[in-house]
């Protein structure tokens, strides 16, 4: 039956059920469900403070568990945290090295601490430098290195590892724009791979576009989890964005008229922006056409995972008054 | 709950890395050149002293260790006060420098324990420490062949080989305080402040106050005064309270090694000195004898101290 089963449906490679860790009375992981499928990018998001690195850190046996279970690749972190350990690589949020070593010698400690074969060593050094763009700088020591540097070394040492699932905590933080693209290009590649990568972050519009589906907290729970499309049609009803700027009497009405438009919500005197349950935007110039305006601009969007949280606790707050009321 | 694998795991790769650290460290040649200088300051008084009086000494090699020479102390209460800070210089950022390099988290994501981790650390501070004895420890050898001129009896090397495991086990209790230290507070300045705040106390202050303290618990009988002796109850206290400093423990130990007439530490009662000749040397063994509870108590103290660290360490948080 068991065998059966596996065959047929492959087993989540991260799967934890009322995963909870307290401080003292205070729970800062509660309760959370999670099943990660292999070869997905899966982003756990929300804001500081709201229990991602802690369970990143059950998730690597590196801090207890108060109650529920996890397995990380069919093994028990609190257990067998050293098989755990030698399959899933770590990238901690605001990464460290010994700045008086090289980037080659940091990746050597590392790579012995995996138990990494001599012979093999220095190869896999130098293949994981070239794929994250530092072989120039291999043997320069880490003190004279940006933290965008310091985060593709990371993300070296993670490949170097061959690790199976790449836990990557707020990867993109403290980047400028042309790193976190750069990064977030890397963290592609190791999914074309077949590395099933997790990553935390607070900035959820930045990393949206990576991630197959996402888990967002909320003060220790998971509050919405799914493919981002998912989560728009859920909470807003609509997976589509659609901006519209163009001139001309009642567009809003007639915009709002367009079936499949939840809703229109007017930016400035010419900037409207609807959501829609389809791509409207064929639509929308044929509307701004029959009143006769002028159509500047059309663009479609996903809807961002910012609107989309904010939405939900509008709209979860309200609820809450009403319940309190 | 059994763990799986050995705690042991990725042990030497610490060990190396941390030894060769240390070994390329400006902080690790400072200590050295303050240690050595010093070191050769009290060794050339030594020298000179020795060689105005060519008495017959059957072991004069030891003597360079042990003879001080006003102003400058002996050789061997140098390095008891020296090792310390040598220990404290090496450990005192041991588990809070990884955890403000965050670099702990990532390591700790490598397959080995937390146990291989401090005990690492602590073996490749400690080795480097006694390679850095040895080197003082062959230099002391080596002036005496050249200036003395007397080829170091088999009796003579035995007495400083202990010394030189014994200095490493003083060594090993300091190292201990310092990691232990490094694991309470995260600011590595308090930590080192902590350390040095203890080490001044137990080599300065407390000599000074382990006699007052022993003079409140048992007041000294003032008949013993009135015949000018000191009064043995108080005597005793005293000693007991300054075997709480790994400082006189060190001493004591290297009294009876490297001065082969010691015939007893601490007080002494007229009946243990019953049938000795006074001035004639002990037997090796016995001297090793009279010093080995001195070298459990540094011992046992590093043990207990590096277990506290161990404790700690395993239960704190890795996260920075
Ligand atoms: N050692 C600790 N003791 C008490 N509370 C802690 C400890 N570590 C973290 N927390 C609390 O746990 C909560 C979740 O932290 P964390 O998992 O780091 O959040 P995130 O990574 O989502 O920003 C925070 O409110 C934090 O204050
Ligand atoms: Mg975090």
């Amino acid at each position: 039956m068991n065998e059966q089963q596996s065959t047929t449906t492959t087993p989540p490679v991260i799967h934890a059920r009322g995963l909870t860790r307290r401080y003292g009375d205070t729970a800062v992981v509660d309760g959370i469900d999670l099943d990660i499928i292999r070869g997905e990018v899966f982003g756990l998001l929300g804001p500081n403070g709201a229990g991602k690195t802690t369970t990143i850190l059950m998730m690597l046996g590196l801090t207890e568990i108060s109650s529920g279970e996890i397995s990380v690749l069919g093994f028990n972190p609190a257990r067998e945290p050293l098989k755990v350990k030698r399959r899933v690589g770590y990238l901690p949020d605001a990464v460290g090295f010994y700045d008086q070593l090289t980037a080659t010698e940091n990746l050597a400690y590392t790579g012995k601490l995996m138990g990494l074969p001599r012979a093999e060593r220095a190869g896999r050094i130098e293949q994981a430098l070239r794929r994250v763009g530092l072989i120039d700088v291999a043997s320069k020591r880490v003190a004279t290195f940006s933290r965008g540097m310091r985060q593709r070394l990371g993300l070296a040492e993670i490949i170097m590892k061959r690790a199976e699932i790449a836990i990557l905590d707020e990867p993109t933080s403290g980047l400028d724009p042309q790193a976190t693209q750069e990064f977030l290009g890397l963290i592609g590649e190791l999914k074309a791979e077949g590395i099933t990568v997790l990553l935390s972050s607070h900035m959820l519009d930045q990393v949206q576009r990576i991630c197959d589906r996402v888990a967002l907290f909320k003060a220790g729970h998971i509050v919405l989890m799914g493919a981002v499309p998912e989560l728009a049609v859920k909470v807003l009803g609509a997976g589509f964005v659609v901006e519209v700027e163009a001139e001309g009497p009642g567009i809003a009405r007639r915009l709002a008229m367009i079936p499949g438009v939840t809703q229109v919500e007017t930016l400035s005197a010419d900037r409207f922006r609807m959501t829609a349950e389809r791509d409207v935007r064929p639509d929308a110039a044929r509307a701004v056409v029959a009143v006769d305006g002028s159509l500047r601009r059309l663009s479609v969007d996903e809807p961002s995972l910012d609107t989309i949280y904010a939405r939900y606790f509008q709209d979860h707050s309200a609820g809450g008054v009403r319940h309190a009321a | 709950m059994r763990r799986e694998g050995s705690p042991f795991q990725g042990m030497s790769t610490v060990f190396v890395k941390e030894l060769a650290d240390h070994i390329s460290s400006v902080r690790m040649l400072m200590l050295e050149l303050l240690i050595v200088f010093t070191a050769l300051a009290a060794l050339y008084e030594a020298i000179n002293s020795l060689r105005q009086n060519t008495a017959e000494d059957p072991f004069l090699l030891l003597r360079l260790f042990t003879i001080d020479q006003a102003p400058l102390p002996s050789f061997v209460a140098i390095l008891g006060f020296l090792i310390p800070l040598m220990a404290i210089g090496l450990g005192f950022d041991a588990v809070n420098g990884e955890h403000n390099r965050r670099t702990l988290s990532r390591i700790l994501a490598q397959p080995i324990y937390r146990d291989a981790l401090l005990m690492g650390k602590f073996l490749a501070a400690l080795a480097t420490i006694g390679i850095s004895l040895a080197a003082l420890w062959l230099l002391v050898i080596g002036l005496g062949l050249i200036f003395l001129g007397v080829p170091p009896g088999s009796e003579e090397v035995a007495r400083s080989l202990v010394f030189l495991a014994v200095a490493i086990f003083y060594a090993g209790v300091w190292l201990s305080l310092a990691m232990l230290l490094s694991t309470v507070f995260r600011s590595a300045a308090t930590a080192a402040l902590v350390s040095l705040g203890i080490w001044l106390f137990l080599t300065v202050l407390w000599p000074m106050l382990a006699p007052a303290l022993a003079q409140a618990v048992a007041p000294a009988d003032p008949r013993y005064a009135l015949l000018g002796l000191n009064d043995p109850a108080t005597a005793v206290w005293t000693q007991e309270l300054l075997r709480l400093s790994p400082n006189d423990l060190f001493e004591e130990a290297m009294l009876a090694v490297l001065s082969p007439t010691t015939r007893a530490l601490g007080p002494v009662f007229l009946d243990q000195l019953r049938g000795a000749v006074m001035g004639a040397p002990l037997p090796f063994g016995e001297s090793v004898m009279l010093a080995w509870p001195q070298t459990v108590g540094l011992v046992a103290g590093t043990i207990v101290l590096f277990a506290f660290s161990y404790v700690l360490f395993q239960r704190q948080e890795v996260r920075a």
